[in-house]
C-alpha cells in the first residue's frame, strides 16, 4: 500500500471523526487481539458505512495495512468517490457479478486475482461475502464463493468474522438522514481451517460463526421478520 | 432571573462537593496502594474509575450551574441526547421507524429544550405527551409497516418519556417563581442532584458494608434491604442538612429528600427491569466505571418531574 497524500490523510481523519460522532463505534475484541497480523476480515453488509466502521475501529497500524474490497460500479461513478476509494481507503475494486446463480463457480477470474494480489503483497482485506447490502430486517443473504476461494489460495491469512451491530438502523438503504445510534463491532476468533471441506460446508460454517457474534444471536438467526417479539 | 450573579450558597456547596471528592479520591488511592497495587482487585479498580468519573461529572455540573440557565439547559439537553441514543440503540426498531426516530432526535428533543429555555410551562409540560406522542405513530403508520406496531410505537414513546421529558424537568426547576428565592433556583437543581446521587452512593456503601437480604434479586442483584434503608435514611439526613440553601424548612427538606430518594430507588428498579429484558448489564460505555448515561441518570428520571411538580404546587407562584 502506498503512503496516502496529506489530502487523503486529512479526509480520512474527518471521515473517522464523523463516524465516531454519529455512531460512537465500539470494537469488542472477543476472539482476536488488535495486533498487526495479516487478516481477512469478513462482515455482515447492510450499509455503505460498514467498512468505514471497521476501518475506524482498527488501531492505526492495522488500518494502514487494511484495504476494503468494494464494488467498482458504485465507487467509480464520480470523481469524489474515486478519490475516496483510491486515495483515502485504498480499496480493492472488483466487478460485482449480477448473476442470478450465486453459487456458480468463479465466472470471472479478475476479482479473485485482484484480492489475491493484495493478500500476496501482505495487506489485510475487509470483505462482505453477502456481495450486496442486506436490506432485510434480519438474517443474512447467502455468502458468495469468493471467500472460499481466497481461503483456499491463502491458507496463511487469518479469516476473522466481524459482526457490525446496529449500523443497518443508522442509515438503511434509501434513507438520507443518519440516526445517531450506537454501533458495536465484534471481532470474533479466526475461522479454524478444516482440510478437504466442501465449498458449501465452508461457506455455511463461515456464515454461522459470523452470526454467532450478533449480540442477540437467536434474534438474528430467525428468518422472515419474526425477530420482534 | 439574572444569569450573571452566582447565587448565595452555590459556592459553599461546590466547595463541599469538591471536599467530599478529595476525601473519596484519597480513600481510593490508599485502598489501591494497599490492596490492589497492580490493579488486580476489580472492586477497588471500579471504585476508583467511578470516583474519577464523579470528578468529571461534578466539574461539568458545577460549570453548568455557574453558567446559569443556558449552561444548565445545554448540559441536560446533551444528557438527554446521550440517554436517548443509548435507549433507542437497544430497542428493535424496523426500517419503517426511520423517520419517526429521526424526528425524535432532531426535532422533538431540541424543541422540548427550547421550550424549557424559554420557560414556557404551557408547552414544555405537554409538548411530548400530547403532540409528540400523537404525531410519532402517524409518521410510523404512513410507512405502511404494521409489524409489531404497538410495540414499536410504545418503545419510542417510552424512550422519549424517560430520556427527554423526565430529564428535562431538572432544568425546568429554573422556571419556578418562589417568593424570596429569586435568582437562586439553580440550588433546587443542586439539592435534587446531590440528594439523588448521594442516595445512590450511600445505598451502595451501606449495601457493601452490612447488606444481607437481597431486595430484588431478579432485577438488580446488588440491591439489598440494608443498603436501601441505610441509603434512603442517610440521604434524608443529607437533604435536611441542605435545608439552608433551599426555600424549605428543615422538616420540609427532609421529607422532600425522602421522597426523592424513594423515587430514585424505584426509578433505578424500573430501568433495571428494562435492562434485564434487553439482556444487558449497562446501558452504554461512555462514563468510565458507571456504564452509560442512563445508568447514571436512572434515579433522576423518576424523581425530577415529581420533585418539580411538588415544589411548583406548594411553593411556586407562577
Amino acid at each position: 500500500m502506498k503512503k496516502p497524500s496529506w489530502r487523503a490523510s486529512l479526509t480520512g481523519m474527518l471521515i473517522r471523526l464523523f463516524a465516531r460522532l454519529v455512531t460512537s463505534p465500539r470494537p469488542i475484541w472477543s476472539g482476536i487481539a488488535p495486533i498487526a497480523r495479516q487478516r481477512l476480515y469478513y462482515a455482515n453488509h447492510s450499509s455503505h458505512g460498514d467498512f468505514v466502521l471497521i476501518w475506524t475501529t482498527l488501531p492505526p497500524r492495522l488500518r494502514a495495512r487494511t484495504r476494503p474490497v468494494a464494488g467498482a460500479d458504485y465507487w467509480l461513478a464520480s470523481p469524489l468517490r474515486r478519490f475516496l476509494i483510491h486515495e483515502v481507503f485504498q480499496g480493492v475494486l472488483i466487478a460485482r457479478q449480477r448473476k442470478t446463480d450465486q453459487t456458480a463457480t468463479q465466472p470471472q477470474g479478475d476479482p479473485l486475482e485482484d484480492m489475491g494480489a493484495a493478500l500476496a503483497a501482505g495487506d489485510s482485506l475487509i470483505l462482505f461475502p453477502e456481495g450486496t447490502r442486506n436490506t432485510r430486517e434480519d438474517g443474512m443473504l447467502p455468502f458468495r464463493s469468493g471467500l472460499y476461494h481466497l481461503a483456499q489460495r491463502h491458507p496463511e491469512v487469518e479469516l476473522v468474522p466481524v459482526w457490525i451491530d446496529n449500523l443497518n438502523r443508522v442509515l438503511p438503504k434509501g434513507e438520507v438522514v443518519p440516526l445517531p445510534l450506537l454501533c458495536t463491532l465484534t471481532y470474533g476468533a479466526p475461522l479454524p481451517r478444516i482440510d478437504h471441506e466442501s465449498r458449501t460446508d465452508f461457506l455455511a460454517r463461515a456464515q454461522e460463526s459470523l452470526m454467532a457474534l450478533a449480540p442477540n444471536a437467536q434474534e438474528a438467526s430467525l428468518q422472515g421478520g419474526a425477530s420482534h417479539e | 432571573m439574572n444569569d450573571m450573579v452566582i447565587p448565595a450558597g452555590l459556592g459553599t456547596l461546590l466547595a463541599a462537593i469538591a471536599g467530599i471528592l478529595v476525601v473519596a479520591s484519597t480513600i481510593g488511592f490508599v485502598l489501591a496502594r494497599r490492596y490492589s497495587p497492580g490493579g488486580e482487585n476489580e472492586v477497588i479498580e471500579n471504585l476508583n474509575q467511578r470516583i474519577r468519573s464523579w470528578w468529571l461529572m461534578a466539574i461539568l455540573m458545577g460549570i453548568a450551574l455557574l453558567g446559569g440557565r443556558t449552561g444548565v439547559v445545554l448540559l441536560f439537553a446533551f444528557a438527554s441526547f446521550s440517554a436517548l441514543r443509548e435507549f433507542l440503540s437497544l430497542i428493535p426498531s424496523r426500517r419503517a421507524d426511520h423517520w419517526a426516530l429521526a424526528l425524535v432526535f432532531f426535532v422533538v428533543l431540541p424543541v422540548q429544550y427550547v421550550f424549557i429555555w424559554q420557560q414556557y410551562y404551557g408547552m414544555y409540560s405537554i409538548f411530548i405527551p400530547v403532540y409528540a406522542f400523537l404525531l410519532l405513530p402517524v409518521v410510523a403508520a404512513i410507512r405502511g409497516d404494521s409489524h409489531g406496531f404497538l410495540d414499536r410505537v410504545s418503545e419510542v414513546q417510552w424512550a422519549l418519556m424517560v430520556c427527554v421529558f423526565c430529564v428535562s424537568h431538572v432544568p425546568a426547576l429554573l422556571t419556578l417563581d418562589i417568593p424570596g428565592f429569586e435568582g437562586r433556583n439553580v440550588l433546587l437543581i443542586a439539592f435534587l442532584i446531590v440528594v439523588v446521587q448521594l442516595s445512590d452512593v450511600l445505598q451502595y456503601v451501606w449495601g457493601k458494608l452490612i447488606g444481607r437480604r437481597k431486595i430484588a434479586p431478579r432485577l438488580s442483584p446488588s440491591k439489598t434491604l440494608e443498603g436501601f434503608v441505610g441509603g434512603v435514611a442517610s440521604a434524608t439526613l443529607v437533604g435536611a442538612g441542605l435545608a439552608w440553601m433551599t426555600p424549605f424548612t428543615l422538616l420540609q427538606a427532609a421529607l422532600l429528600a425522602l421522597m426523592i430518594a424513594l423515587l430514585g430507588f424505584v426509578g433505578g428498579l424500573v430501568m433495571s427491569a428494562i435492562k434485564r429484558d434487553r439482556g444487558i448489564k449497562d446501558w452504554g460505555h461512555l462514563i468510565e466505571g458507571h456504564g452509560g448515561f442512563i445508568d447514571r441518570l436512572d434515579s433522576v428520571i423518576f424523581s425530577a418531574p415529581i420533585f418539580f411538580h411538588v415544589v411548583r404546587y406548594f411553593w411556586s407562584v407562577a
